[in-house]
């Protein structure tokens, strides 16, 4: 390879259709949806803090985790090489697929090679991000979802609003309306007790466990060193489709790589506290290939790059990277909690999804996702593996496509800024301008604002008041005294 | 140029500002200094709902419940004794639907984790393969005194990678309704812990 390749940017479900404040204005005024939300994400914050608080080593464990993936972000190449020839050697098939297509075509062709027309799936991120279900629909391959929520939203054909809890906008009463319409055999008399709503998911999906001859997963790490992929669930659906099936893909982006098998006892730790605020989720399954006698005996991983390797070619936006899904910063969020996820329009919602999804797209495909954000910095706080999210997202900020005019204004400032003296001219101009507009709005107002700017600045002022300058600086206020 | 030697030179090219080494500091808790245990253990998994019996004698009375037990083919003939039900043992391996036609599953494991509330089975001695204890509604399960760890940490050194590995904590349980905790769905919907002292030992 004497010319090096360009890293490339990803295809599939992760770009906003619309800006986001257009997309995020429906779910804004939405009362049963934001009752929904503010109910889930206030329940599970306090859930993360209480089980993150009895960790005396939470910090000590989150520092060693953000250093084991910026060391696997260094050395991504050499281990993805020393994952394949471990995987290999335990006798797993590893693919390699440089976009969302060419993984999908993939997966469909492994899956007719099974000789199968319908597959079994556990929740997975990275199988909605290359839009999976679609591609084997497309193919004639029925794909069935077995977490609950995912089944909720594919039984409403609905898409997901969350990475940790998809189905987290509706209350149980809408979910039984759903199961009601769309699950076959669902009782006639089915309550919206939570307990009756997850028996009606075990006895409608009993069978399809029992007769599946494919399965299709995600993985939350993947281990050079020895080759295993761990995936972490609550259900048991995962362990149904990971054990009984004869055949088993996996499709796993290529960041989730974890050097040694010991770096598990990091993550092991971090993830269910921060995503579920538990201790330890119910089940967790490793596999390490095949082994005779037990579990699937034709075992394939789909190692995906979509725009992994765009993301790991920027210095300051790489660590975004380094995420393990937990959703921590989405509960948190101030904008989530009011849009949603579907207004992020990716598969990534949240804080997250907003300094992924640009990346992975290139940023101007996806250049409102930075601003949806008051960079309150709550998301950081959380992040289990340190993600700085609000520094990256004022570094994609930058990199986005601006206005002609607003990149002028802004040329502009910086130069009167710069200088202390242009500063105080500037500021003492603005009083002058600004003087007797102050003095009218205060006596008809009692405040120094203006309600409404006009076109362009008018979108500033939709959802602002402009402060108008003091009569006086401090300066010479201080001067006078 | 195939998808894997592109992909590799991408994210070659994309290091191409050759980020510098990375130490990785190891400060957390490598083992636990808390006293008991076993106590701790146990708190856990009844925060879980899973149902904990003492001592070995407990398992008479426990399997006098079931009609139907499967288990693997190496289990110890003394968790067994008196048993008067069906007995299937997993040799030849039972079909999953046989599997679904059983009262309940008997094991051991491989370590627990006392932090967490954590099994973990390794399809080592008594733990017969993955199916065995996913497919039954009731997971009766032995753990020895001896087997219990106090953190995650002290857990991995005593796993082989290359078994296939089951972590259980507590019975299948569900958050995605409202984010209400719903034990039961498609694992087993029991879970009951028998602790036992390690043969040899006195007491339980």
């Amino acid at each position: 390879m004497s010319h090096p390749v360009a890293p490339a940017t990803g295809s599939g479900r992760i770009r906003t259709p619309l800006p986001f404040p257009t997309a995020a204005k429906p779910a804004v005024a939405d009362t049963q949806l934001r009752a929904n939300l503010h109910r889930a994400t206030r329940t599970i914050r306090a859930k993360r803090a209480r089980v993150v608080d009895e960790v005396p080593d939470w910090e000590a464990l989150r520092d060693a985790g953000s250093a084991i993936k910026a060391d696997v972000q260094r050395r991504l190449p050499e281990l993805l090489e020393q994952f394949e020839a471990s995987a290999t050697a335990a006798g797993a098939t590893v693919h390699w697929a440089r976009d969302a297509a060419e993984a999908c075509r993939i997966v469909v062709a492994l899956t007719r090679a099974a000789g199968a027309d319908e597959v079994v799936k556990v929740k997975s991120m990275a199988t909605q991000e290359i839009e999976l279900n679609e591609a084997l629909e497309a193919a004639g391959i029925a794909a069935y979802e077995t977490d609950l929520a995912e089944l909720i939203v594919q039984l409403g054909e609905d898409t997901p609003s969350h990475i940790l809890v998809p189905a987290i906008h509706y209350n149980r009463a809408q979910i039984r309306e759903i199961f009601q319409r769309r699950m076959s055999d669902a009782p006639a008399d089915l309550s919206d007790e939570p307990a009756a709503l997850a028996e009606a998911a075990r006895v409608h999906l009993r069978r399809r466990f029992l007769s599946a001859r494919v399965a299709v997963s995600g993985a939350n790490f993947a281990v050079a060193d020895t080759g295993t992929l761990v995936v972490v669930e609550s259900e048991g659906n995962g362990r149904m489709c990971l054990t009984l099936p004869e055949t088993l893909i996996s499709v796993v982006g290529v960041e989730k790589l974890l050097p040694t098998f010991t770096d598990l006892e990091v993550f092991l730790q971090l993830l269910p506290r921060s995503s579920t605020g538990e201790r330890m989720n119910p089940y967790t399954s490793m596999w390490t290939g095949v082994t005779p006698g037990d579990g699937p005996q034709d075992v394939h991983v789909v190692l995906v790059d979509n725009g992994r390797s765009a993301v790991l070619a920027d210095p300051v936006g790489r660590p975004a990277l380094s995420c393990i899904r937990c959703s921590a910063c989405l509960n948190v969020c101030p904008v989530y909690e009011r849009a949603g996820g579907h207004a992020y329009g990716s598969v990534y919602p949240g804080p997250i999804g907003a300094i992924l999804s640009p990346q992975l797209t290139g940023v101007a495909d996806n250049a409102s996702l930075p601003y949806a954000s008051t960079l309150c910095g709550a998301c950081y706080d959380v992040c289990p593996v340190k993600i700085n999210i609000p520094e990256i997202l004022v570094h994609l900020r930058q990199q986005a496509p601006h206005p002609p005019a607003e990149r002028a204004t802004m040329r502009v400032l910086s130069w009167v800024m710069r200088s202390p003296r242009r500063w105080a001219v500037a500021l003492r101009l603005a009083r002058a301008g600004a003087g007797p507009l102050g003095a009218y709005r205060e006596r008809r107002t009692g405040a120094r604002t203006l309600r409404r700017l006009p076109w362009p600045a008018s979108a500033w002022t939709r959802s602002r008041d402009l402060p108008l300058p003091a009569p006086q600086t401090f300066r010479e206020w201080w001067g006078k005294q | 140029m195939s998808a894997r030697d592109e992909i590799l030179a991408r994210l070659r090219t994309a290091l191409a500002d050759s980020p510098p080494p990375v130490q990785v500091p190891r400060g957390y808790r490598r083992v636990d200094d808390r006293p008991d245990l076993i106590a701790a253990l146990v708190d856990r998994l009844e925060d879980y709902r899973a149902v904990v019996h003492h001592g070995i004698g407990a398992l008479p009375r426990l399997l006098g419940e079931v009609d139907r037990l499967a288990v693997p083919t190496d289990v110890p003939a003394d968790w067994l004794a008196g048993y008067a039900g069906q007995l299937h043992r997993d040799a030849p391996p039972l079909s999953p639907a046989a599997l679904d036609d059983l009262d309940a599953v008997l094991t051991g494991c491989a370590v627990a984790v006392a932090d967490t509330g954590t099994i973990i089975l390794d399809a080592g001695p008594a733990q017969g393969r993955r199916a065995l204890t996913l497919v039954p509604d009731r997971h009766i399960c032995v753990v020895r005194t001896d087997q219990v760890v106090g953190l995650l940490p002290e857990a991995f050194t005593r796993l082989d990678p290359r078994a296939p590995l089951t972590w259980i904590s507590g019975p299948s349980a569900t958050s995605d309704i409202e984010l209400n905790r719903v034990e039961g769905v498609h694992g087993p919907r029991r879970l009951e812990v028998v602790l036992i002292s390690p043969p040899g030992s006195s007491g339980a």
